[in-house]
């Protein structure tokens, strides 16, 4: 480019939320026409909130917006999507029982008479999914597509609608390696058709690879705008936390023993009778992490569930610590040395508005030190919480302070430390970094590889494939509720070769995927 | 400035606004309906203290609503939204009458078996409804809606028909049993010693939720019953408890203001406290210890309400009106939002520039 012109231009954003959280303080930021312009920064540094009010989701307390130059002012995504700012959530928004054609459509359907012009709209998605290379089938239902399939739906959605400059908010958190390659390559496709994009997203690596300039953020504030080429990994990383981070988890070779988690057989159905879990068999031994790797959606949550003994299972058997789980409570269950970092901490790892400290002592409360004869020990419940909050490092002002007025981040941390607290044998661990930032998580992954290196079993869940590749000792793929693949030692696997199984595209042997079971 | 403070002071101001715009309405409506507004306005806000015997009206009309309003909030503090409360001091009513009546006991054991029992039958009624949610998931808050009128016809019919004074032309139960009755604590007024219980148990109560482990709960079931489920807490227990510990307050309130007030059971539909309890509840915040002053409040109004309506030409019907707006303006949670923003963002910024400046904006290398 010998020109740059300027797309767009935010400049002194400053946004309080009610709670008093300083999100955005004094944000410049400006991209150019045709760049692929990446917003880094931890999570709970401010890019969604900084993204939110650029597409209209969200008030500034102050500052100002520029488009080409012009001062705009954008109310609600309706106006961010006239001035030609479209955002690809993290969650997709569409409508699951619809066809992709129907759903690109909706709001903008083009009319013959009273009716919808259907040939029309297939002509108009066709064309534009064939000028960028964003493939899919016009008359699939969103429910049958793939999660890389429906992110496709997604930005040809904001194509139709006229967009010029494209937000993706971490869009390869939830995509294959595979999948990732193809969005690249659109996206590039994109670049130079013209369309300026924005990328928010705190994987280095795949910031190196596609963007040209990136800005950082951290505390809500802006940490420098850089030329990717100029910058390396390590550089970035020290700017988004403030510190040198390791990014490699450092471990040593595991050294595993006897059975912990016993899984046979076990199948799981759906309230309509679909099996979600089919028939999978496995142990995870002592003194070791033993993974789950796969697409989200593939059965992970439902043996989740069915393990901690929240969710119920058809037939097989599960055996922890050489107690068999069926129809024990979650309470039995927990008191037999087993915890859980739940998948989604907000709806199922905290009550919002109860303080931290009475948030640490949930799975605890029928123990003695908390508990005489019904009574709680407020003075021991107020030790313990404040001790929590500084083992964990989790900052906050007190420990009394409402739970939900803590970052993501931090409210992670106390799920942990609640957790990890409870002298516990076997760790469930689901999406334990999810939306956390890069210190959190570094914190967290040692927590965990320390908790092995006790002799304690870790049960990761992940779909972030560093994550699993990088913690797990052994581990295995779930695709469709199967096991596809057992790896005993996972630092031998490959990420490309892991996507191929989670894809489904490739499967072990019934021999090979027997191992699992260490019998 | 913290953040507890510009709750407290937001708190404040909300109820001053609140006890504002309730004012205003009373000076519109009584300026609107009235001859004689100022003789309305002075017996509504000044009538209630006039006499040691009206002071004492405040009381006793107070002191049925600070049970019904512990019963609420027990209730909404579990995560349900039975409006069983008012069925729950009815039925109490009724199951204290029946034990005045039909009971032989001497004097401190009397009227506390028979409390004792109004609470129980409160504490069945309430069960129903929360089974009926836990078995087959219907919704309780029609369930004790209807509920609260099959009480009222039960406890009627049982008077009509088993307890009913035959000389009296009204409808009026048999004489309750002097012994049973509660003594009056303060002479020349009717404040009886159910006060004492009503006060006894907002303080219980407030440990109750505060310092033990079901309490602990309770709390933790009604604001996220999925992460009860999941810590180990058995949500469906614990929400049964609340019912039956809430049932059991409000019927004890039903009990206790039968034998302190009343000589029989005159009542010919339910006397609506427990609706009455929702303002007082949410009025309080929620919080036990604050049941008192909101139920005095709402008890003052409507003993000005009733003195008005005696002494002028305005009925007592506009205190209705008046609770109603009231409601409204608790349930508007956003009303001062704005101030509160403001002032969070002022504290914010200052605890900001308070923090010694760590991040230093570094434009590395600019563009």
């Amino acid at each position: 480019m010998t020109e740059t012109q300027e797309a767009l231009r935010l400049e002194g954003i400053t946004k309080v939320y009610p709670n008093g959280v300083i999100a955005n303080k004094d944000i410049n930021f400006s991209v150019n026409v045709g760049e692929i312009h990446a917003l880094s920064g931890e999570n709970g540094a401010g890019k969604t909130t900084l993204m939110k009010i650029l597409f209209g989701e969200e008030k500034p307390t102050a500052g100002e917006i520029f488009i080409d130059g012009d001062k705009v002012n954008i109310q609600n995504p309706s106006d961010a999507i006239r001035l030609g700012i479209g955002l690809v959530h993290q969650h997709f928004m569409l409508v699951p029982s619809l066809t992709v054609t129907e759903n690109l459509i909706l709001g903008i359907e083009p009319v013959k008479g009273l009716r919808i012009d259907e040939r029309k709209a297939r002509d108009q998605v066709s064309e534009i999914s064939k000028k960028y290379h964003l493939i899919v089938d016009p008359d699939a239902k969103i429910q049958d597509l793939t999660v890389g399939q429906k992110q496709k739906v997604e930005i040809l959605k904001t194509l139709l609608r006229g967009v010029r400059i494209l937000i993706l908010d971490e869009p390869t958190a939830v995509l294959t390696p595979q999948e990732t390659k193809e969005l690249f390559y659109e996206l590039k496709l994109l670049r130079s058709a013209g369309y300026t994009i924005i990328f928010i997203s705190h994987k280095l690596n795949e910031v190196k690879e596609l963007c040209d300039r990136i800005t950082i953020i951290r505390h809500g504030q802006t940490m420098g705008v850089f030329d990717v080429s100029s910058v390396s990994e390590e550089e970035i990383s020290r700017l988004m936390v403030g510190r040198a981070v390791k990014l490699k988890v450092e471990k040593e070779a595991a050294n595993p023993g006897a059975a912990a988690i016993r899984v046979r057989g076990l199948t799981i159905l759906d309230d309509s009778g679909k099996p979600k879990v089919k028939n999978v068999s496995f142990t995870a031994r002592r003194g070791e992490i033993f993974g789950v790797a796969g697409v989200e959606g593939n059965g992970q949550s439902q043996l989740t569930d069915a393990i901690t003994g929240l969710g119920g299972y058809q037939s097989g058997s599960i055996e922890i610590n050489g107690l068999n789980i069926s129809g024990k409570s979650v309470r039995e269950i927990r008191e037999h040395k087993l915890s859980h970092i739940p998948e989604d901490r907000m709806k199922t790892g905290i009550a919002p508005r109860l303080s931290i400290e009475n948030n640490v002592i949930a799975d605890k409360i029928f123990r003695k030190d908390f508990n005489r004869f019904g009574f709680l020990n407020l003075s021991k419940i107020a030790a313990y919480g404040l001790e929590m909050v500084n083992r964990f490092r989790v900052s906050c002002k007190s420990a009394q302070v409402h739970i939900n007025s803590l970052s993501g981040g931090n409210i992670q941390k106390v799920v942990l430390a609640r957790e990890l607290s409870s002298d516990p044998d076997v760790i469930i661990a689901n999406q334990p970094t999810r939306g956390v930032d890069v210190g959190a998580t570094e914190f967290i992954r040692q927590e965990l590889v320390g908790m092995r290196n006790q002799g304690k079993t870790v049960f990761l869940i992940s779909s972030d494939l560093g994550e699993i590749l990088g913690l797990s000792d052994s581990l295995i793929v779930l695709y469709e509720g199967e096991i596809t693949a057992y790896f005993p030692d996972a630092s031998s696997v490959t990420e490309e070769e892991l996507g191929r199984y989670m894809l489904g595209v490739e499967k072990q042997s019934d021999a090979e995927i027997r191992r699992a079971v260490h019998e | 400035m913290n953040e507890k403070r510009i709750n407290l002071l937001v708190d404040l101001a909300r109820v001053g606004i609140i006890i504002s715009i309730t004012l205003a309405l009373v000076f519109l409506i009584v300026f609107l309906a009235s001859q004689e507004p100022f003789v309305a306005i002075y017996s509504f806000f000044i009538g209630p203290f006039t006499s040691i015997r009206r002071i004492g009206n405040i009381v006793e009309a107070g002191a049925p609503l600070m049970f019904t309003a512990l019963a609420v909030i027990i209730i909404f503090r579990s995560g349900l939204f039975s409006m069983i409360s008012e069925g729950a001091f009815f039925i109490g009513i009724t199951g204290a009458m029946i034990a005045a009546i039909a009971w032989r006991l001497p004097f401190p054991l009397h009227p506390f078996g028979a409390i004792l029992f109004g609470g129980f039958c409160g504490a069945v009624a309430a069960l129903i409804p929360a089974l009926l949610r836990m078995k087959w998931s219907v919704s309780e808050v029609v369930t004790s809606i209807m509920l609260n009128y099959v009480i009222q016809f039960l406890s009627i019919y049982l008077v009509n028909y088993h307890f009913r004074e035959i000389s009296s032309s009204s409808l009026a139960s048999l004489l309750l049993e002097p012994t049973a009755k509660l003594p009056v604590i303060f002479p020349g007024t009717r404040i009886h010693v159910g006060i004492l219980i009503a006060l006894a148990a907002c303080i219980v109560l407030y440990l109750f939720l505060y310092r033990t482990a079901l309490g602990y709960s309770i709390r933790v079931v009604g604001d996220n019953q999925t992460f009860a489920r999941y810590s180990g807490i058995n949500a469906a227990k614990t929400m049964l408890f609340a019912q039956i510990i809430a049932g059991f307050i409000a019927g004890i309130g039903g009990a206790s203001e039968l034998l302190g007030m009343y000589t029989r059971f005159k009542w010919t539909s339910s006397p609506g406290y427990g609706w009455t309890g929702i303002v007082v509840a949410l009025l309080a915040k929620r919080n036990p210890l604050l049941v008192p002053i909101a139920a005095l409040f709402i008890g003052y109004m409507n003993v000005g309400a009733d003195i008005m309506a005696r002494s002028s030409d305005v009925s007592r019907e506009v205190v209705d009106i008046i609770q109603g707006v009231m409601m409204l303006l608790i349930a508007a949670e956003a009303l001062l939002g704005g101030f509160r923003q403001r002032l969070i963002v002022s504290a914010a910024k200052l605890e900001d520039s308070l923090k010694s400046p760590e991040i230093k904006l570094k434009q590395e290398k600019g563009v």
